[in-house]
């Protein structure tokens, strides 16, 4: 019997911020996400959501535990490889757009397949013309990001994020900045991306309806996890 | 697969601020227009100044003296004794090259060398009642001729005729106005031996040099040692070789070989080719230090986008990007400001060529106008090219090492 190893597998990842006083952040987490699911993580502020998130997707690195994505171990890993892996499997949303105000719209999306280099100039604009328009932003490819609307930028941070096809998608509160109807449009879009495309979606959030909205929520208080409800 | 896409966030970041860009490169640009344009004044200046001294004088001179007086017997005897002599005076010797004929032969057998002997000595040249002493030197105009550039400097007459006149003279242009002498008039020679000879004026030279134009004349050898009451004698031996940059060698083998003090033209313009040493290192520590101050400039832009940027080079390191992919845009943009310089720095240093080649300028002692001597050797060009690149990118590494620690955690945990 071949076991499948889940998509992403947390064990015992502490991070400790070293300091005069040592800060920690999350204290023991273990995690299974399995392929497709649509995890929504909520707890108060400073409970540890967002260093949880940053550790999942590699963008920092545990003080002790390891971390499985896609089957590979992360662990004693080196920085370029880490960055591999998030060019290929992880796509980030944030708060906070973070496109680059240099490039159109298209060319923001055409960047992580560009750094990636594994298709062509034509498959990669043809890419990102398709992904714009699967979330209905294809007029507003050409235009720069500061001629978007909040609402508008989030969903080209999506594009963005699904840009080297990732079978992850990690965001940080990404309605945080969002009125209520974008927020519910954004929502949406990752349940679509989860249920559809069988796409891992983990959302950190302090929405309620956001996080009522997903299967699975994870609840965080003080670093650890103090429940895990499935619906 | 980086590269492409790097060079294009790189130039894209530039662009987006084009007038401080654009500072920083005309920065590096005069820099490296002025680096070019000095470089070429002192090299041309150089290379004229050396040009000069190596066609105007025989390259080697071996003249009667010796370096070193000679040994008194007791020493020779007893290299190893202890022994002290007080007030000796050295050994008195015959002046003038023993056996000049034979020397000259052999040398001027060699391929592609000219040897002349020669002899020189003060003289009085006198004309209606007027006076100036002169330094003659007596030659063979024939060799004479190969050896310097008087012939060419000649204003009226030729050395040659000093073969077809019984007594001739060739005198400076100063000398002539000052004494009022014109070509085939009759001056006085008064000499230290006391002779007193009328000699004609057969050719009159311009040096552009005022000691030698007022107090340099020639002769015959033969008139020169009757002058100089010498018979038989030359305290010179002048010689000219294929290879000028082989004085020195062929100098120090020469007095190995008769003693005779041979003086190579680096060896008696030593000081004047130290001061260009000194004079190249003093201008380009000048031109070094703008390059440095140009790269200032490119450090601040460079830094100013890093510290603006620090939201971008986080996103891109969360999108995938390695620490040292954000390194090289940063440094690729420097690269881009040393290039954009140094085009621009070259088309400055044309222009400067030109305007420095069309200026003409008098020096006191030279009557004619001068201008600079310009080299438009491309060795400047690449140098001062080579220089804008280097410190554009070394003006850039640092600002690039601390984009590529950006802790994209921290920057996205400070901006939600």
């Amino acid at each position: 019997m071949s076991v499948e190893r889940p998509l992403l597998e947390a064990r015992g990842v502490t991070r400790i911020l070293p300091a005069i006083v040592p800060v920690t952040l999350v204290h023991d987490i273990d995690l299974v996400v399995e392929k497709g699911e649509f995890v929504s993580v909520t707890g108060p502020s400073g409970s540890g959501k967002s260093s949880l998130l940053y550790l999942l997707g590699l963008l920092d690195v545990p003080t002790s535990g390891e971390i499985f994505i896609d089957g590979i171990a992360t662990s004693g890993l080196g920085a370029d490889a880490l960055a591999a892996i998030r060019l290929a499997k992880i796509g980030f949303v944030f708060q906070f757009h973070f496109l680059l105000p240099e490039f159109t719209v298209i060319e923001n999306v055409m960047l992580p397949m560009r750094r990636l280099g594994a298709l062509t100039m034509d498959d990669i604009r043809t890419r990102a013309g398709a992904l714009l328009k699967d979330l209905d932003m294809s007029d507003q490819a050409e235009k720069r990001p500061d001629q978007l609307s909040g609402g508008q930028r989030q969903r080209v941070a999506i594009a963005r994020a699904l840009a080297n096809d990732p079978v992850l998608i990690l965001a940080d509160e990404p309605t945080g900045n969002l009125d209520s109807r974008n927020s519910k449009i954004v929502q949406e879009i990752f349940a679509q991306l989860a249920r559809e495309q069988g796409r891992t979606v983990i959302a950190v959030t302090h929405e309620e309806s956001f996080a009522r909205s997903t299967q699975r929520n994870v609840y965080l208080v003080d670093g650890h996890i103090a429940r895990d409800e499935r619906r | 697969m980086f590269w492409r896409v790097g060079f294009e966030i790189a130039m894209a970041q530039l662009l987006n601020r084009r007038r401080q860009t654009l500072v920083s490169v005309l920065g590096v640009a005069l820099g490296v227009g002025f680096f070019i344009a000095t470089a070429s004044i002192m090299r041309g200046s150089e290379e004229d100044f050396v040009d000069r001294l190596v066609n105007n004088q025989p390259h080697i001179t071996i003249k009667d003296e010796f370096r070193n007086p000679a040994a008194q017997p007791l020493f020779l005897v007893y290299p190893e004794g202890a022994v002290s002599l007080a007030h000796t005076k050295p050994r008195e010797y015959l002046r003038g090259i023993k056996n000049y004929a034979a020397k000259v032969e052999e040398l001027s057998a060699r391929p592609g060398v000219v040897a002349e002997a020669a002899l020189t000595g003060q003289i009085i040249v006198r004309y209606a009642n007027k006076d100036l002493s002169a330094s003659v030197a007596g030659i063979e105009p024939e060799k004479e001729m190969q050896l310097t550039k008087v012939e060419t400097d000649m204003k009226e007459g030729s050395l040659l005729r000093l073969r077809t006149t019984a007594d001739g003279i060739v005198i400076g242009q100063g000398m002539a106005t000052e004494l009022g002498l014109h070509l085939d008039d009759l001056a006085t020679v008064i000499t230290p031996a006391g002779l007193v000879k009328p000699m004609k004026v057969v050719g009159i030279f311009y040096m552009g040099n005022l000691l030698l134009d007022e107090g340099q004349v020639y002769v015959l050898l033969k008139n020169a040692q009757v002058l100089l009451d010498k018979p038989f004698i030359a305290n010179q031996i002048r010689i000219r070789l294929p290879d000028p940059n082989a004085a020195e060698t062929v100098a120090a083998q020469l007095e190995s070989r008769w003693s005779y003090r041979a003086d190579s033209w680096q060896e008696v313009n030593r000081d004047i080719l130290g001061l260009f040493v000194i004079r190249n290192a003093i201008t380009y520590s000048i031109v070094g230090a703008i390059m440095v101050v140009a790269s200032f400039g490119i450090f601040n832009i460079i830094s100013t986008v890093v510290m603006e940027k620090r939201r971008d080079i986080a996103i891109l390191m969360s999108m995938g990007f390695r620490s040292v992919d954000i390194e090289r845009i940063f440094l690729i943009q420097g690269a881009l400001v040393g290039v954009l310089g140094m085009v621009i720095g070259w088309a400055i240093a044309l222009g400067l060529l030109q305007l420095l080649a069309s200026i003409r300028f008098s020096i006191p002692g030279m009557t004619d106008r001068q201008g600079f001597v310009l080299d438009y050797g491309v060795a400047q060009f690449l140098v001062g090219g080579f220089f804008s690149l280097v410190s554009a990118i070394a003006a850039a590494w640092y600002p690039a090492r601390k984009a590529a620690t950006v802790r994209p955690v921290e920057i996205i945990r400070g901006a939600a």
